[in-house]
């Protein structure tokens, strides 16, 4: 469904040359839940910004269903990184939630029903009326993923969405994200700097090297699909699949550095 | 209660000593050019007829009026344009900062050549001063709008008008309040100016009348009415500030609570 071909970015400006993504090719099926990491500064934003349409590669391409991606594509929905500048402050949540949705044609009673059911889906049914910037951390970030699912997106791209919150609401919003996959079908692609959450996230991860950025290892996570946090974590093939992950990208930065 | 009358009294206060103080001092006055309070406020009733209130107040406001919103309709419109477009405003900075030095009590007697001594001279006049900080801070409120926001608009497909009016105008309405709120005493005082060259009415036009006409309390009470404008004025600015920029001052008092 996802095709990411010998994708490259090279930053260019004021004199500077930054080669942020050298070479990524991957796919992702349709349906799936994929974890990019890699190390803070390899590039996860610029090649997510490329997936979504938002930066335009200096090299490669980005297939959505055989088609090239070129701009934001409709069936596309993207959670920043920065969730408390992604919402817009001079509106109420419901209406943050609302806003993708009036580009759609859409009657009003159906726009209605998709933000009522998004809100609910993450548990801030109660938040309509609110401003985000009344609305803790975690509460933001839900606000956003409720605006991205009441998009109705084939695929939704998320930039280290939990980066910002504490440890018991980061918990929270994994389990919220496997949940929406699991109820929706949605095809999710999902960048994090974080191992554990990574593995316990994906039903596939993808380790990226150091920048120049390069795919270094793509494997399966073969832990059951039902997971919580309690026993996942503490299962023997979690801790073994971590511990390799966490290899990988211990040698991809000694690789960097020995380069 | 108790504290909204407490407020109430710091409002109050500053101004009431102001005026006993103006009262007690120019009691035994007998200098003809600083008449009495007492004598002052007699006169008000006399001048201040309804007459008077719907042949010289009524058409000054409607200029300023007249003016100021010419000026906020222009200012804002070309200002987003410079403010959106990086060549636009490459070419048009320059000029801006020349225009703007201009103090604007000079272009009334270059305005007049032009539009003549009627109503026309007047509100070309008011709108010509007020337009720039209007003009100015739209621009850089424009330019202000966060990056993050204009990518997760651009990522919902939200573009052309809907952005301008969900992102731009409303990510900028702070700044362009700034420079409607500093418009307002420029169109007074434009409004003022411009009747006093060249007018058959109007508070400007008054004024200068009882002046030449040594008819000094007369005088005096003109310009209380036109203090009582300004006043009023600006309390009717702040009252629509409050409404439109709600979020705005909500937004900035939570940031302080929790930096
Ligand atoms: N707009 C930009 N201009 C120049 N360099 C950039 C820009 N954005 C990111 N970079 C650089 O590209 C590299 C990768 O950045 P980024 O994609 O944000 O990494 P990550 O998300 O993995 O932390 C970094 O070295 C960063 O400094
Ligand atoms: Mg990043």
């Amino acid at each position: 469904m996802l095709d990411v071909r010998g994708l490259k970015k090279v930053y260019e400006g004021s004199g500077r040359r930054v080669e942020a993504v050298r070479d990524l090719t991957f796919t992702v099926d349709a349906g799936e839940l994929v974890c990019l990491v890699g190390p803070s500064g390899c590039g996860k934003t610029t090649l997510l910004k490329c997936v979504g349409g938002l930066l335009t590669p200096s090299g490669g391409e980005v297939l959505l269903d055989g088609r090239k991606v070129s701009g934001p594509p409709p069936g596309m929905a993207f959670v920043f990184q920065e969730y408390g500048r992604s919402l817009f402050p001079w509106m109420r949540v419901g209406e943050n939630v609302e806003l993708p949705l009036k580009q759609k044609d859409l009657s009003k009673a159906r726009r209605r029903e998709l933000v009522r059911d998004a809100l609910e889906s993450v548990g801030l049914a109660d938040a309509v009326g609110a401003y985000p910037w009344q609305l803790s951390g975690g509460m933001q970030q839900r606000v956003a993923i409720a605006r991205a699912l009441a998009y109705e997106p084939r695929v939704l791209l998320m930039d280290e969405p939990f980066a910002a919150v504490d440890a018991q609401t980061r918990a929270d919003l994994e389990d919220l994200v496997r949940g929406l996959w699991r109820e929706r079908g949605i095809t999710i692609l999902f960048v994090t700097h974080d191992i554990d959450e990574a593995v316990y996230l994906g039903e596939r991860v993808i380790v990226l090297s150091a920048s120049p950025t390069v795919v270094r290892e793509q494997l399966k996570v073969d832990l059951p699909v039902e997971r919580d946090q309690l026993h996942t974590r503490v299962d023997p093939r979690f801790a073994e699949l971590r511990t390799h992950v966490y290899e990988q990208i211990q040698a991809a930065k000694k690789g960097a550095a020995a380069s | 209660m108790r504290r909204a009358l407490l407020r109430l009294v710091f409002t109050v206060a500053l101004p009431a000593l102001l005026v006993t103080v103006w009262w007690v001092a120019s009691a035994g006055s007998t200098d003809v050019y600083w008449p009495p309070l007492r004598t002052i406020l007699e006169a008000f009733p006399d001048v201040w007829t309804a007459e008077r209130l719907r042949g010289d107040v009524l058409p000054s406001v409607l200029r300023l009026a007249g003016g100021y919103a010419l000026a906020a309709v222009v200012g804002v419109a070309l200002g987003t344009v410079i403010g959106s477009y990086r060549r636009v405003r490459a070419v048009c900075e320059p000029v801006l900062e020349f225009l703007r030095a201009v103090p604007p009590p000079v272009l009334v007697p270059v305005i007049m050549l032009f539009a003549g001594i009627g109503d026309t001279m007047k509100v070309t006049v008011i709108a010509v001063g007020c337009v720039w900080p209007v003009l100015l801070n739209t621009v850089e409120g424009v330019r202000a709008v966060d990056p993050v926001m204009a990518e997760t608009a651009r990522s919902y497909g939200i573009t052309g008008v809907a952005r301008l009016r969900n992102l731009v105008l409303r990510s900028a309405s702070p700044q362009i309040f700034a420079g409607l709120r500093q418009a307002l005493s420029i169109g007074i005082i434009l409004m003022v100016i411009s009747e006093m060259f060249a007018a058959s009415n109007g508070l400007g036009f008054t004024i200068v009348q009882f002046q030449r006409g040594f008819a000094i309390p007369d005088m005096w009470t003109g310009i209380l009415v036109l203090g009582l404008l300004g006043f009023l004025l600006s309390v009717v600015f702040q009252w629509v500030e409050r409404r439109v920029l709600g979020w705005y001052h909500g937004l900035r008092a939570s940031a302080r609570r929790s930096p």
